[in-house]
């Protein structure tokens, strides 16, 4: 039946050579890229046989799912949509006939071939002792997907965070406890080697190492491996190491190196190494001249690579065999980087000093946990390798040079040595991302022509997309970066940060000379820095920065500069009426001032809405009765909630340990607290706060700018979470904080944001945009590396010393109130252009062609229910 | 249109518009010009039509329609003044579309375009000429 059926569908139609393709990896994707952008006389026809469920999908990145559902599909897909490429997912390859060049599968197809390649990847080994099979492992989107179900379960059930044991102090290892870790799990590393990453990296920095991964919460045991995992009720709660040592877990994961997955193939008889995988020469063929293989499973010069540099260019390899060429795989490039956010880790190159004669320059600062090691050749000239904990700043650039002879005084190229040597003496063939095989004469030609219409690449982005330089492990990005700026220096391109047309600077350094000139007003910072008469981009800048001096905004000119809300202090909606929202303070209100909140809003007849943010807003006032609003909220007690400003919002808590019987910690107070610290904080883009009050994260603070989640100890610190159009996760920047120590790095974080932002950037890309990340913000806020703490501090004490109601100050001046009338001739006159209709009990605006209904606005004496709910039957 | 007012100029009516146009149009006093702060817009009332008022600068007036061309909201007088090259401009509040405050072009997309009116400056009162 399986036979009929076989070669009824996989027989191809053409007279094409047929290519069967088994394992959908990154190897497979990288050929079939290949054939499909060279094979221009479509002479091959390929099938790739995936048994994932998915289009391949890039490995490397795994970790970013533990943060959502991202998606990791390997680009282009372009290859899966030719004609000539057929993929298959979900099909497992289960035998390979080679004597008929078929590969039967499980679906019980047949697959005939002229040309075989293996891209079967590896399997993550599981060690078989007791208990091992409730052991987990870190290697495909189901295994990761899993990992984050589990530790949510662990966090429902127990209500604490979950324990996390890894097995495995490798780069992969390491990988995954820092990526739970960040997901709010408890991690321990567990090692058999003396130190961490013992593969890579020599003793002194594998103790660097040791003390950075302590330094960010992970627990260490090295010298030790598991040896049985203690199961009750069908769960794990604990490990017991050969040591005796028992640790507390509830998710194990074993990390412990890659087993290739060579059972196939050793199956239809081709050779397979001594230590597994299909053997294979420089040019990736196996003992069988026609099968092929290709990446992690393959055995080249008597060893298998976990790396996806090797991969691709074998991949390479492949592709052009098969079109004829002679191409051969030539080294293996080991340099690996630990992908770790806060850890810095790279080595390239003989990073053990293992060739004979070799030197090795070594600069350690056992304090910072810095190691940095340079090995080279017997004359210090030739460069042999290198390792990095602590700061990986020069790899980036000395990894090109491997094997090259180094421009300068070798001990140069370490932090010690001040400014490293920068790109501008790579010769062109020196390769700059290894991942993809792209060398800097590549970079530089695509930054001169290599855009779509020969118009040169002139951004990161486009860069990257034309080269794929850095899309991979992304290593290499700021090398990358460096040549594209010298390249379009060289061409005498100026690199724009324009604000805009009025100011040739970036919002950081306008900001720096407004603050450190003094200057108070628009036409005053013009005339210093800029030209011509503003726009509507730059004047809501210049007011932020003005802002952030303190004072009422609409005061001495400035009001001129607001942008829409901030105008009329309130949220100016589409037929050009306002939305009024009051602070809430965490969400939390007493019943008697909700029915203030009713009784306005049947006064004045306004629509009104729970806010995302534990608000409540109020829709379809007029301008001219935003203070006899106002009016009425500030004798009851209300503030302005500054829903209107690039400023702080709300801070959104859970009801935590008050109420909640999980809560460790009092969010709600904490909430309150904060939100009465940071209110009327102006910045370039909005700010949001969550608080908390366990690890079951109710109040997804890690959405927010800044995410306080309870800890049994004190408070975790997240930054850099947003929602809207790009979502991002809030990072982990610091753990178990005391309340003053998180208030103190909180008004750190916002002040730096506030002052080194662009504008309407906000944090999660601000982060990202920064030299250096995350780890120049922690460095920054909780070492205070550049001992501006007590100066960022001081600044937030003014604010909060400064801080005053905008709608009280509103209020308490006729000058200020002045704004707020409808017509310069005619201030009493209504605003006539807002028609309303009535729906599901409140007004809203109507829509063209729709008969506005007689909805009474602001006729204080109007009972404003009844009346409304019979106009609106009326009609 | 509109023109511009030399602030050293002392008469009763001044100056005359810089392209006077052939029928005539007529004045209709809207407010002192203290009333209004540089930059700030206000709007107008008129009985057929409202106009969004700006003093950009010392003495440079301009008039143009406070309904937004995009979406016909009554707002144009709480946009932005700036400028683009030498031209004045306002930005509208909602969508943020920027026109030729003199001349009433959309500068920012071929969308449609503002209608602008004379303004004057008599005594120490705005003169709009914003008739149907
Ligand atoms: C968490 C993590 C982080 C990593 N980080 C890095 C890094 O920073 N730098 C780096 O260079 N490398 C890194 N790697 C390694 C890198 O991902 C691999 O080297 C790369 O994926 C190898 O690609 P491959 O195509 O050879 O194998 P794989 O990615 O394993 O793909 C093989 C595919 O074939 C499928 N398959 C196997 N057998 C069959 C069959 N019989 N029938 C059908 N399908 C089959 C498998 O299910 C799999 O989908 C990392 C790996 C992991 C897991
Ligand atoms: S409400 Fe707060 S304290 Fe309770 S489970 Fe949710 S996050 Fe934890
Ligand atoms: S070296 Fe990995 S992406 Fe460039």
């Amino acid at each position: 039946m399986s036979d009929d059926r076989g070669d009824a569908v996989d027989e191809p139609a053409t007279d094409a050579r047929r290519v069967v393709v088994i394992g959908a990896g990154p190897a497979a994707h990288r050929l079939a890229d290949a054939i499909n952008s060279r094979d221009d006389a479509g002479t091959l026809h390929v099938t790739v046989l995936g048994d994932e469920p998915h289009q391949p999908y890039d490995r490397v990145s795994l970790s970013h799912r533990l943060l959502g559902e991202e998606d990791l599909t390997l680009v282009p897909t372009r290859p899966w949509d030719a004609a000539r490429v057929r993929l298959l997912t979900g099909v497992r390859a289960t035998r390979i006939d080679r004597a008929a060049r078929r590969v039967h599968t499980d679906d019980g197809a047949e697959h005939p071939y002229d040309e075989l390649v293996l891209a079967t990847g590896s399997t993550a080994p599981v060690p078989e002792i007791r208990g091992s099979d409730h052991a987990r492992v870190y290697r495909t989107l189901e295994d990761v997907d899993a990992l984050v179900a589990e530790c949510a379960q662990v966090v429902e059930r127990s209500g604490r965070a979950p324990r996390v044991l890894v097995a495995g102090g490798g780069l992969l290892g390491l990988e995954a406890a820092g990526g739970l870790t960040g997901l709010g799990a408890e991690a321990t590393v567990v090692h058999s080697g003396g130190w961490l990453m013992s593969a890579q990296l020599d003793e002194g920095a594998g103790q660097a190492l040791s003390r950075l991964i302590a330094g960010h919460g992970i627990r260490l045991e090295l010298g030790t491996r598991p040896q049985e995992l203690l199961v009750e009720n069908g769960s794990v709660h604990a490990v017991k190491l050969t040591n005796g040592k028992v640790v507390d877990a509830d998710i194990v994961v074993f990390a412990i190196g890659v087993t290739p997955r060579d059972g196939l193939a050793s199956a239809a008889g081709l050779d397979i190494g001594e230590r597994g995988g299909v053997v294979v020469g420089a040019d990736c063929r196996s003992s069988d001249p026609n099968v092929f293989a290709i990446g992690e499973v393959a055995n080249v010069f008597g060893r298998c690579v976990g790396l996806v540099a090797p991969a691709n260019a074998m991949a390479e390899t492949v592709a052009d065999r098969l079109l004829g060429g002679d191409a051969e795989f030539s080294s293996i490039d080991d340099a690996t980087s630990l992908k770790l956010s806060g850890v810095d880790v790279a080595s390239f190159g003989d990073a053990l000093g293992a060739t004979s004669g070799a030197l090795e320059i070594v600069y350690a600062d056992p304090a910072r946990g810095l190691y940095q090691k340079i090995v080279v050749s017997q004359d210090a000239k030739t460069l042999l390798g290198g390792v990095f904990v602590g700061d990986a700043a020069p790899y980036s650039s000395l990894r090109p040079m491997l094997g090259r002879e180094l421009g300068a005084e070798p001990a140069a190229y370490l932090s010690a040595g001040g400014e490293a040597p920068s790109g501008a003496d790579l010769p062109d063939d020196a390769l700059v991302c290894s991942c993809n095989i792209v060398t800097a004469g590549t970079v530089r030609e695509a930054v001169r022509s290599g855009g779509g219409s020969g118009e040169g690449c002139h951004d990161l982005g486009s860069l990257k997309a034309c080269t794929r330089a850095g899309t991979q492990c992304g290593s290499c990005v700021p090398l990358v970066k460096k040549l594209m700026e010298q390249e379009l220096t060289a061409a005498g391109v100026a690199v724009s940060h324009a604000l805009c047309e009025h100011f040739a600077m970036t919002r950081q350094e306008l900001f720096d000379g407004v603050r450190v000139l003094g200057l108070a007003s628009f036409d005053a910072i013009v005339e210093r820095f800029g030209s011509g008469r503003g726009c509507d981009i730059c004047k809501p800048a210049v007011a932020s920065m003005l802002a952030s001096q303190g004072g009422y905004i609409l005061d001495d000119g400035r009001g001129s500069l607001q942008d829409t809300n901030d105008r009329a202090l309130a949220n100016m909606q589409k037929d050009g009426s306002y939305s009024v929202v009051p602070r809430i303070p965490g969400g939390e209100i007493t019943p008697q001032k909700l029915a203030v909140i009713a009784a306005v809003a049947e006064k004045f007849g306004l629509y009104t809405k729970i806010t995302g943010g534990q608000r409540i807003d109020m829709f379809g006032a007029r301008l001219d009765q935003l203070p006899d609003i106002w009016r009425i909220l500030v004798d009851a007690g209300f503030e302005s909630g500054q829903a209107y400003g690039k400023a702080l919002r709300n801070v959104k808590s859970c009801v935590g340990s008050t109420w909640c019987r999980f809560g460790v910690q009092d969010s709600v107070a904490m909430a309150i607290r904060l939100e009465l610290r940071y209110r009327g904080l102006r910045a370039p883009h909005k700010l949001k706060i969550g608080v908390s009050g366990c690890a079951r994260e109710c109040a997804e603070a890690r959405g927010k700018d800044v995410g306080v989640i309870a800890t049994a100890e004190g408070w975790n610190l997240y930054v850099g979470g947003n929602g809207g159009l790009q979502p991002a996760h809030g990072q982990l920047l610091a753990t178990d904080l005391d309340d003053e120590s998180l208030i103190r790095y909180i008004d750190r974080y916002f002040i730096y944001y506030i002052r080194t932002a662009d504008r309407l950037q906000r944090t999660a890309r601000w982060i990202e945009d920064l030299d250096g990340g995350l780890d120049h913000v922690r460095s920054v806020v909780v070492d205070d590396a550049l001992g501006l703490a007590d100066e960022l501090e001081a600044t937030m004490h003014r604010h909060v010393d400064d801080y005053q109601d905008e709608w009280a100050a509103t209020l308490a001046d006729p000058e200020r109130l002045r704004r707020f009338r409808s017509f310069v001739n005619a201030p009493d006159a209504p605003d006539t252009g807002l028609p309303r209709v009535i729906e599901r009990g409140q007004p809203r605006p109507a829509r063209p062609g729709e008969a506005p209904m007689p909805v009474s606005l602001g006729m204080p004496t109007a009972p404003p229910r009844e009346t409304l709910s019979t106009e609106g039957s009326r009609s | 249109m509109t023109l511009t007012i030399e602030p050293a100029i002392h008469e009763d009516i001044v100056p005359a518009p810089r392209h006077a146009s052939a029928h005539a149009v007529a004045w209709q006093r809207v407010c002192r010009i203290d009333d209004l702060e540089p930059g700030w817009g206000e709007a107008v009332l008129l009985p057929e039509r409202q106009v969004a008022l700006f003093l950009v600068g010392a003495g440079e007036l301009y008039a143009v329609d406070h309904r937004d061309p995009k979406t016909s909201a009554p707002v144009m007088a709480r946009g932005i003044v700036g400028s683009k090259g030498a031209r004045p401009t306002i930005a509208s509040p909602l969508l943020k579309q920027v026109y030729d405050l003199a001349t009433g072009e959309c500068l920012s997309e071929s969308g449609p375009s503002l209608a602008t009116y004379a303004t004057r400056v008599v005594g120490e009162f705005v003169e709009i000429a914003a008739a149907a």
